[in-house]
């Protein structure tokens, strides 16, 4: 194929991407933009192929990794997205830099002059810090979202001196790399040993909570880990879709980010939250009462309401009580109840986590409804359910002075009765203690999520 | 006068429009659809598979063509794993959609 040819199919594969992308805009169009994106795909591959000579080596290569991908697709539980999301960053980013490293190994194989030239050399250096600080900062993440490590941040004094010396010493040696004549493996091995290690560091005093930020902006870093490949590479189909998929995730980043009410600098710089359990400590000091009730106690209040709201959070993702709540969705929907969803953007581990178990369950989507469009009928409400979620309906974000204060939360307030199942009294990730338990009209449920809520529906 | 640009330049300006056109694409997609999002963009920055093909390409035996066959290996995953399990996502927001109509 002509040179010209091949940009003309990655031309083609890349509108795919973006039609792809564009069939996420509803449900109903976004199984036909997941096949754009396959076919998209299927284009740059089999173009690529053509550029390449070791066809068997290539296509075994693939076939291995496309089972491998296969059964990790099929397997996955949904309530585990978030870690194969974060392994799957991090593969991309091992990826961009065993390329790079061919790349300075033989250049003329990818095109390029035998002896790199600065601007091939400044966009190597780019394409391999990105990934390798994507690969070591995933791999940090998912060991924090599958509880293989603790989601507490980890923070020691001098912390961000020490990262941002670091971060000096990787740009001193990537201009090493960069001056030099001819090809310094040394400068370019050391630069991305301290990359990996910048990963690492700069991920692990990340809360617990806050990785729903995270993993956005690790989803981010692994589009432009793609898009500094293609410029090493000149090749157009990794820039485009590499800036796509940057882009998405620094969306992502920036949603999350806002609906939390955070300055995105004071998430990544971290020592923010854990994973919770820490008995909040009243802040006068005074003897706050709650009343707690039986799930049997809850079911009769919800099966006399006319309208009920529950507001699922990551305590149902833990319990995996999903199933178990769109039992009692359906139960309460037979007796004429009113039942909706409400769901805050950061419910859950990633961005629309909620949604996704919700619809493992096979609750309509109709009935699931995001903040906006739903906040305003909270006063009118009968009876709302909070199952597993604290920080999200604490009335302390409309006080001022509070350290929450300003985030957008879910008026659960508002409504004539509120439950919530928890498990203790502890605090959320912010270790801030919540007004809305201690309200008249608030009845405190002790439990696991998933037990109360099969109760709640054996008592209907 | 496109003969003279440097190809870097062509590259920086398919790069910005692209990043225009993810940013209002993206701000479309409806947030129920947020975790799709992510794996459907996991898929697609699977597309470094193109860079490790043409690492793992050349004839020549060196050891650069293995470091190339792993990177496929990983990508491949990235690709297959992230369409077919957007796929099974998705497909849990039809079956509702019937049920909805029935």
């Amino acid at each position: 194929m002509s040179a010209n040819v091949v940009a003309l199919a990655y031309l083609v594969a890349s509108v795919f991407f973006i039609l792809s992308l564009k069939g996420l805009s509803s449900p109903e169009s976004a199984r036909r933009g997941n096949f754009f994106g396959m076919v998209g795909m299927a284009i740059a591959i089999g173009t690529t192929l053509t550029l390449t000579q070791n066809w068997a080596l290539i296509l075994g290569c693939i076939a291995i990794g496309g089972v491998i991908g296969a059964i990790v697709a099929q397997r996955v539980q949904m309530t585990a997205m978030p870690e194969l999301v974060a392994f799957m960053h991090s593969l991309v980013g091992l990826a961009a830099v065993f390329i790079a490293i061919t790349a300075v190994n033989n250049p003329v194989s990818f095109g390029l002059p035998a002896v790199l030239p600065k601007g091939s050399k400044l966009e190597l250096f780019l394409g391999t810090f990105i990934g390798a600080m994507t690969w070591s900062g995933s791999v940090i993440a998912f060991l924090k979202l599958s509880g293989r490590m603790s989601g507490t941040p980890i923070v020691f004094t001098g912390q961000h001196l020490f990262n941002l010396l670091l971060a000096i010493a990787m740009i001193g040696f990537g201009l090493w790399f960069f001056f030099d004549e001819t090809t310094n493996w040394t400068a370019f091995a050391v630069m991305t040993g301290i990359a990996f290690v910048l990963g690492f560091l700069i991920i692990i005093p990340i809360g617990g909570a806050d990785m729903p930020v995270v993993i956005s902006m690790l989803n981010s870093y692994s589009g432009w880990a793609a898009a500094g490949i293609g410029f090493s590479l000149g090749n157009p189909m990794l820039i485009i879709a590499g800036s796509l998929v940057g882009s998405s995730g620094a969306i992502l980043s920036y949603i999350m980010c806002k609906a939390m009410n955070r300055p995105f600098l004071s998430v990544i710089l971290g020592g923010f939250g854990s994973d919770g359990g820490v008995v909040a400590a009243t802040a006068d000091g005074a003897q706050k009462n709650h009343r707690s009730g039986s799930a049997e106690d809850a079911a009769f209040l919800m099966g006399n309401a006319d309208s009920v709201i529950i507001v699922p959070g990551y305590g149902l993702a833990v319990a995996r009580a999903q199933h178990a709540v769109k039992e009692l969705a359906e139960k309460l929907h037979k007796k004429g109840v009113n039942v909706r969803f409400a769901i805050h953007p950061v419910a859950g581990r990633m961005p629309g986590h909620m949604n996704v178990l919700l619809a493992e369950a096979e609750i309509p989507y109709e009935q699931v409804l995001e903040m906006e469009e739903i906040n305003s009928d909270f006063s009118n409400t009968d009876v709302v359910l909070v199952l597993g979620a604290n920080d999200v309906v604490n009335p302390a974000a409309n006080v001022p002075g509070s350290p929450i204060y300003g985030m957008p939360i879910l008026d659960a307030h508002k409504a004539r009765t509120v439950m919530v199942v928890k498990r203790s009294m502890a605090a959320g990730y912010a270790g801030l203690d919540n007004d809305l338990f201690y309200m008249d009209k608030t009845m405190m449920i002790f439990g696991d999520a998933k037990k109360m809520v099969e109760n709640m529906v054996k008592a209907l | 006068m496109i003969g003279e640009i440097d190809p870097v330049i062509i590259n920086l300006t398919v790069f910005v429009l692209a990043v225009f056109v993810g940013y209002h694409v993206v701000w479309n997609v409806t947030p129920a659809l947020h975790t799709p999002l992510m794996s459907v963009t996991n898929a697609i920055s699977g597309i470094i598979l193109v860079g490790a093909m043409l690492a793992a390409g050349p004839a020549e035996t060196d050891w650069g063509i293995w470091l190339g066959a792993v990177a496929v290996i990983l990508a491949s995953i990235n690709v297959f794993g992230g369409f077919l399990v957007s796929q099974r996502m998705l497909e849990m927001f039809k079956k509702k959609d019937k049920k909805g109509n029935a």
